[in-house]
Parts: structure tokens; sequence; C-alpha cells
């Protein structure tokens, strides 16, 4: 993924980022990935970051400011991978992971490149909390809620079992045959498309509804039991 | 392995962290513990004032990261419990002084010393707030029975779900029974409906706090007062007692009964 700047190597990991450093001295390479995290901001931003710097040996000062320097930049540093006992004994006293294998019930919040397909979809199996923001090139289905500053941004459909008092946008990259349906819609902000709804007035009961365009204006649908 | 650390934090400010912080530690002390505070809101310290040890401050939290004295010398002894300790935060630095590192070594040689660290978080999810979380074994999410509180407060919890530091467990503050029956105020329920994690309890709105915290008289140290009852109960809670929770309606029945009869 590292494109002019041949120092360092990032990599997508399930959770999270993998950087890799190259033989160039530290502060070159340090540089470069401060660097990359200036330009790219939106990327790293809330990222957490594994560090893989082979044989370097590192000391607490050291490993200590460039955690400061990440976290600064909103960029979470927990796992330093090294060959060298004393970066490893260093991390561990820093308490970083020194491993990268441990699998983590982590959300995808990193958009993926896959193209959206019809039988693409992210699988939420919890609720999502304010300040979570999930993004796919494809369906996305929550088994929980979207609670009040939370946001699901999906270029398929968006299907919630659960309550939505977050955003939900379905259709994000222009598709207006997207559509986004809950359990419970009645205080959502719902786009689709390029187009954001008008929620529907609260009338006592709650009841699953379905959101989706029609002629260029988002229409809504109760789910009744009785229809259909 | 020693003491437990426990961080209450918020997210929103103004919701009573500091006076639970300074009502738990009166509450557990008093109980037989040794306790640790630490005032984690480096450049906004008050936690000294809620516990009335200002004018005892020599050393502080940062005094002793840097190295210019022992971590016993900053650890003031409280006033009235012998085995209550305050660690002050710096009143002239700010929070990038203290690394989350820095607040780990911290706590863990004080786990050597005291039953309890409790950790005074400050508002907001910056720098402060990852330092006061970076060593906490276990994390309290305080909130009021706020719309903007509650939000914040599911924020902190998300978060603290990512940084693997458990589910929180929840102190609902300031709740007026009045308020909520007039549904002037969202319930207990209201706030569990969104934030669903576990309730470790409920601190009565009570004026007799705000007195406390003015005077550094924490309430939990005066046997009749129902928010004093509602921190007691928490630190109980947290021994891992099993305390049912105070009947908030029977306090406003008796006023709204006195009211009535005029």
């Amino acid at each position: 993924m590292s494109d002019s700047n041949s120092l360092i190597e990032i990599k997508g990991l399930r959770d999270g980022l993998l950087v890799t450093m190259s033989d160039a001295s530290w502060d070159e390479s340090r540089a470069a990935l401060m660097e990359q995290i200036e330009t790219r901001g939106s990327f790293f931003q809330g990222a957490r970051l594994a560090l893989d710097v082979g044989g370097m040996v590192f000391h607490v000062n050291e490993l200590s400011e460039l955690r400061d320097m990440l976290s600064e930049r909103g960029v979470n540093l927990w796992a330093v991978v090294s060959e060298s006992p004393t970066t490893q004994k260093t991390s561990q006293l820093l308490g970083l992971a020194t491993r990268i294998s441990k699998p983590r019930p982590q959300e995808m919040t990193r958009p993926t490149a896959e193209p959206a397909g019809e039988g693409k979809a992210m699988w939420i199996g919890r609720t999502l909390r304010s300040g979570t923001r999930v993004e796919f090139a494809g369906n996305v289905i929550v088994v929980g809620d979207v609670n009040p500053g939370a946001e699901v941004v999906a270029e398929g459909n968006v299907i919630v079992w659960g309550r939505v008092r977050g955003l939900v946008h379905a259709g994000a990259g222009g598709d207006a045959s997207a559509f986004a349906c809950g359990l419970d819609l009645s205080a959502a902000q719902i786009r689709i498309g390029g187009v954001a709804a008008v929620p529907l007035e609260r009338s006592g009961e709650v009841r699953p509804a379905k959101y989706f365009l029609e002629d260029g204006i988002v229409k809504s649908e109760l789910w009744q039991s009785n229809q259909s | 392995m020693g003491a437990q650390v426990l961080t209450i934090t918020s997210g929103k400010g103004g919701v009573g962290k500091t006076t639970a912080v300074a009502n738990l530690a009166v509450a557990l002390a008093a109980d037989g513990a040794r306790v640790a505070c630490i005032d984690g809101d480096i450049g906004l310290r008050n936690l000294d004032v809620v516990m009335g040890l200002e004018n005892r401050i020599v050393y502080d939290v940062v005094d002793v990261i840097e190295g210019r004295c022992r971590l016993r010398q900053a650890m003031i002894r409280d006033k009235r419990l012998p085995e209550l300790y305050l660690i002050p935060a710096a009143q002239t630095r700010d929070k990038s002084a203290v690394t989350p590192s820095d607040m780990i070594r911290l706590c863990n040689e004080l786990r050597a010393e005291v039953d309890w660290v409790i950790i005074d978080s400050p508002a907001g999810i910056e720098r402060g707030f990852k330092n006061s979380i970076a060593a906490a074994d276990r994390v309290l999410v305080l909130t009021n029975p706020e719309v903007s509180a509650v939000r914040d407060a599911d924020r902190v919890i998300g978060i603290l779900e990512a940084e693997e530091k458990g589910t929180p467990a929840l102190i609902i503050n300031r709740l007026n029974p009045v308020m909520v029956k007039q549904h002037d105020m969202l319930s207990a329920d209201d706030v569990l409906d969104l934030l669903a994690i576990k309730l470790i309890g409920i601190v009565p709105e009570d004026e007799g706090v705000i007195v406390g915290s003015n005077r550094g008289n924490p309430v939990a140290l005066e046997p009749k007062s129902r928010a004093g009852q509602a921190f007691r109960n928490i630190a109980k809670r947290l021994k891992g007692e099993n305390v049912p929770f105070m009947d908030l309606d029977a306090g406003t029945s008796l006023w709204s009964r006195l009211m009535g009869r005029k």
C-alpha cells in the first residue's frame, strides 16, 4: 500500500494496520511514517497500529516517545514486533503486544476496496455505539442497535435488526435502488443515495420500516403483519 | 497481587466524577480498606478541594513521574481516615506531562501499598482520559439522566470496549425521582435502554452533595445523607457484596405527603 515511499510498508490487517520498517535508519523510517500519517490523515485516524521493526533495538524512552507522537496524531500503537529480545522486553514494559496473531473481535471500520456485489455483506453482530463509523462497499447487516452518534455507510443496503437512532446511509455510492430497513427507524437519520429522508412522524406504536428511493424522493413503508 | 485500579470517567464534564471519586474513596476507606486516589485532571485539579486536602499539597503526580519525589511523599494522608491517600494533580502543567505508560508504572507501584487505587478521569476522550484508563482494571462510567450526558457516556463505553478495557459498569448520578415521575427527566430505565451495560448504582440528587464538596466533606461520611448512602452501597458492590438498590421513591412520597397536607 505504500506508494512513492519505499522506506516503510503499510498493510491492512484484520485488527489494524501493520507497518513494516525497511533497513533504513530509524530516524528516516520514523519521518516517513509521520509523513504518511500527515498526508493520509483520514486513513490513519483512529487506527490501531502494529509496528514490525525487524532487529532494531529500542529502549523505553524511544518507544514511549513514538507512542506519544502517534497518539497525538490520533493513531493508537498497540504492538511492536521485533526479533530483538531487548525491544520485545521494552514493548512488554510499555504494555504493548509483541505478537499480532491474536484474533480480536473488532469491527472492520476500514473501508475495503472490494467491489459492491449482490452477495457482499458486512456482518456486525453487536450494537454500534456513538463515535463508531462503519463503511462498506456492499450491504451492511447490523444485529444490534445503531446508537445516536454512530454511522453506517453502505454502498448497498442497510439492514438493522434493532433500533436505529444514529445515521444510516444506503446506496452511498449513488445506487438509487438501495434501501435501509430496521426494526425501529423512528429516531434515525436516513440517507438513500444522495438524498436525505425526512423521518416519519412517530405515531405511538413503533413498527419496522423500510426506506427507499422513488422518483428521487425517499419513501417509507411500515411493515404490517397482515399485508402481503 | 495487591490493589484494584478503578477509573471513574464520563465523557461529559460536570456530571460529578470528582465527587463520586471522593465519596467512593471515603466509603471504601471508612470500611477499613487502604485507598489511594489519583487526580487525573492535570491542569484543572479539583479532587483535593472536594476531599478538603487542598492546603496539604506539597508534591503532585507529575513530581512523582518526573522523579522529583518518592511516591510516598506525594501521597497526602486524609485528615479523617488514616488509610486514605490522595495523589493530587499538578496545577501548573497540562495533560501532556503524563503518558499512559507513566500511569501504568505509577499504579503498579501503588498496588503494593494499598487495596484500592481510584483514578479521577478528566472530561473528554483525549490524552487525559487515555492516561486515566491506561492502568485501570475496572472502569466505572458516570452519567446524569440527561440526553447529552448519556450520549457522551455511550461514546466513552464504545472507546473502552475498543481498547479492550472490558465493559464498564454504570453509575447514574443526580437522579431526581420527582422529575422522573413527571416525565421531565430520563429514568434509570431510559438510560440503561441506550447504554445497555451493568448498573452499579443510582445516586439521587441531593443538595448536601454540593455543600459537602464545597466544605471538603464528602457526604459518604454522613450517615443520614441519601446520596451518601448510595455511594456507600456502590462501594459495597465494588467489593462484591450484594446490596439491594435503594428505594428512591421513599423520600419522594414523604415529601409529597408533606406538600399535600399543607
